[in-house]
């Protein structure tokens, strides 16, 4: 995260109409960006959506057929990958078989010569910055994942770049080793206080350690914005269904007064949704509701006057994961809605809901954001 | 009953071993310690003659000068096949280059001796060039000299030393190059720094697979060169054919084949430990490689 007070190091990278196509293949389509300086920004999308290609193309390991990249406001179009402020923790690792631990993160100072003792002090302060000072004489095929990683991130800063780009760091290790090394990226993150750039398709990892998020798919970025916006207010289907789950209702617009929005969806009804759009009466749009947000109860809750969707299905699947029990509700219309309840408050003697259990769901008009909306 | 059967595999190569190695080695082996026939063959009367007669300064400078010219051409053959074999290994389409570089095997050793002689002989086809560039001219020698002789061996081994080079290129990890890069590696420091640390055992086998059989060289120092460039395969075939001292060519044989078997063994001794053994190309090439021609 962001942290005030302290001058905030790293640099700046601009990236504007950038296009890159491999064969007939079009990785990337006029993608503009830009990243702020100390940023921990993500690439967060599908395998394929050009979020590795556009990483290469910062890194300076590819050239874009099109556009322009900058840093720190110049031009890098041209620049090899030795001649960037940036450093590149890649999806591998890429460790130096033939060389220890410590030879591997003193690599890019012997490639600059640099004096001996500078090369043991430094050398030793990344790794321990990394925890891995008792490992230093170990080649990286006596290493686990998680330390080859480590290396890896240690070896990339020694040259202490303006900017660390990241390729799926952690996906070759396993979940709860992952939870802990994202923790660790975060705090390292916060150490060395310069510009991240993370690839993953993980909306997991990208929603908890990013200060912004890039969403790409097919090659075009479809929104940029905080974790809380992109997962409050998605702009577009794919980025509400990509992050986390989701339920999307097609409505045609029958009314419409400033936010307040009323609607008809094929085979339900009505539904009310509160969202800032441009959608017109008339218009088809997509309304989407998180499962969070949708409340469960067998008997049928009172709206109160409130703008609440009320709607009345049956437990086709409960799948109980401890904290929290997903339910998959089918609707009388024969949608199925995915509904989380957590389990907080167990002591209260909720009673249990159970699969074949008729249920009503309910849910705010205000809980709801349209995505998608189709003039007619 | 298990072990038995597994002695029973291991037979028919036992067989082979002890048929066309063993035995001729032992041949060899006392053929050197022997006193020679008076019209070849050998007195069964046992002497050192043959060690002795190994001594001789002008035997001495021809061991002396294979081994300079079995080193020139395989460093020069490494340095060709390297780009090669790196090429073939990032190419799309290697099944087509690596036949390719088959190909020549295809056709006789000797065919391929004489093909460069009507390449480059006084008739040859760069002479006609150049007379019809420049009529008059004598042209130019090219054969009979030590250069002739290196250029046709690195021609003719260079399949040898592309394959296991592509072998090994093949299974490096090229994002290794992309990181080199990334920390600050020109592209020449990516190679010489990363690559080459990580191939190394490719570039051992194709040392040994180079160097072994051009130091047992005959026929191409025999067709391409000239005096200067008479090679030991060239004495111990004279001793045999000629001079009739078959003792003294079984002694050179002996050294000779001494000489590259320690030298394989060291190779093989100082590589480290959590690499595998010299040939991971493939080790029934290292065998037709040393064979020699």
């Amino acid at each position: 995260m962001l942290h005030g007070g302290a001058a905030v190091k790293g640099s700046d990278v601009t990236v504007s109409g950038v296009s890159k196509s491999f064969g007939a293949f079009k990785a990337l389509k006029d993608v503009t960006l830009s990243i702020q300086k100390g940023e921990f920004f993500s690439l967060l999308g599908p395998s394929g959506c050009g979020k590795t290609t556009l990483l290469r193309l910062i890194g300076g390991f590819e050239d874009p057929d099109a556009g322009t990249i900058e840093i720190d406001g110049r031009s890098v179009l041209g620049l090899p990958p030795d001649k960037r402020h940036c450093n590149t923790v890649f999806q591998s690792y890429a460790l130096f078989p033939h060389l220890t631990v410590f030879e591997n993160v003193a690599f890019p100072l012997r490639i600059r010569k640099t004096p001996r003792k500078i090369i043991d002090d430094r050398v030793m302060h990344y790794l321990s910055l990394v925890q891995l000072e008792m490992h230093a004489g170990k080649k990286p095929s006596q290493l686990s994942g998680g330390q080859k990683q480590r290396v890896a991130i240690a070896r990339a800063l020694i040259n202490e770049p303006s900017i660390l780009l990241l390729d799926e760091p952690l996906s070759a290790l396993d979940a709860k080793l992952r939870q802990h090394m994202l923790m660790e990226l975060d705090s390292i993150h916060d150490k060395v206080g310069i510009t991240f750039i993370y690839v993953t398709h993980d909306q997991q990892e990208a929603l908890s350690v990013s200060d912004r998020i890039a969403v790409m798919n097919a090659g075009e970025v479809l929104q940029v914005g905080s974790p809380r916006q992109i997962y409050e207010n998605p702009s577009t289907e794919f980025v509400a269904r990509f992050i986390g789950e989701t339920n999307i209702f097609a409505m045609k617009i029958t009314g419409k007064e400033g936010v307040h929005i009323s609607g008809k969806v094929a085979g339900i009804g009505p539904l009310l949704v509160d969202d800032e759009t441009d959608a017109q009466v008339g218009d088809e749009a997509l309304a989407t509701i998180r499962p969070e947000k949708i409340r469960i109860s067998r008997e049928k809750p009172q709206t109160n006057g409130g703008r609440i969707n009320i709607m009345h299905g049956v437990v086709a699947e409960p799948i109980y994961s401890g904290f929290q029990t997903k339910y998959i509700v089918r609707l009388d219309s024969g949608m199925t809605v995915t509904v989380f309840r957590q389990h907080a408050n167990w002591s209260e003697g909720i009673p249990d809901i159970d699969w074949k259990d008729e249920v009503y769901l309910s849910f705010s008009a205000a809980d709801m954001v349209i995505v998608e909306r189709r003039a007619t | 009953m298990k072990q038995r059967a597994g002695f029973l595999y291991t037979l028919p190569q036992i067989l082979w071993l002890l048929v066309f190695f063993l035995a001729p080695l032992c041949i060899i082996i006392a053929y050197s310690f022997l006193k020679k026939g008076l019209y070849g063959g050998v007195e069964p009367q046992f002497s050192l003659e043959a060690y002795q007669a190994m001594a001789n300064p002008s035997i001495l400078m021809v061991a002396w000068r294979t081994l300079r010219i079995s080193v020139i051409a395989t460093i020069l053959t490494i340095l060709i096949a390297l780009p090669c074999g790196y090429s073939i290994a990032r190419s799309s389409n290697q099944a087509i280059r690596l036949f390719l570089v088959i190909v020549p095997f295809w056709t006789n050793f000797l065919v391929r001796i004489y093909a460069w002689i009507a390449i480059l002989g006084n008739e040859g086809f760069i002479n006609d060039i150049i007379r019809w560039v420049a009529p008059g001219s004598a042209g130019i020698q090219f054969l009979y000299n030590q250069w002739a002789v290196v250029l046709v061996l690195v021609y003719m081994y260079l399949p040898y030393a592309i394959l296991p080079l592509f072998s090994t290129i093949d299974k490096f990890d090229f994002t290794l190059l992309d990181a080199a890069r990334d920390l600050g590696a020109t592209r020449f420091q990516s190679y010489t720094r990363v690559l080459l640390p990580n191939i190394r055992s490719g570039l051992v086998t194709a040392g040994l697979f180079t160097f072994v059989p051009i130091f047992g060289a005959y026929a191409v120092p025999l067709l391409i060169g000239g005096k200067d460039s008479y090679m030991l395969g060239n004495i111990i075939a004279d001793q045999l054919t000629k001079t009739r001292n078959w003792p003294l060519a079984s002694a050179i044989s002996m050294t000779v084949t001494l000489s590259t078997t320690i030298l394989v063994f060291l190779v093989a001794l100082r590589k480290p430990k959590e690499q595998k053994w010299v040939f991971d190309a493939d080790p029934s090439a290292a065998m037709s490689a040393a064979g020699g021609r």
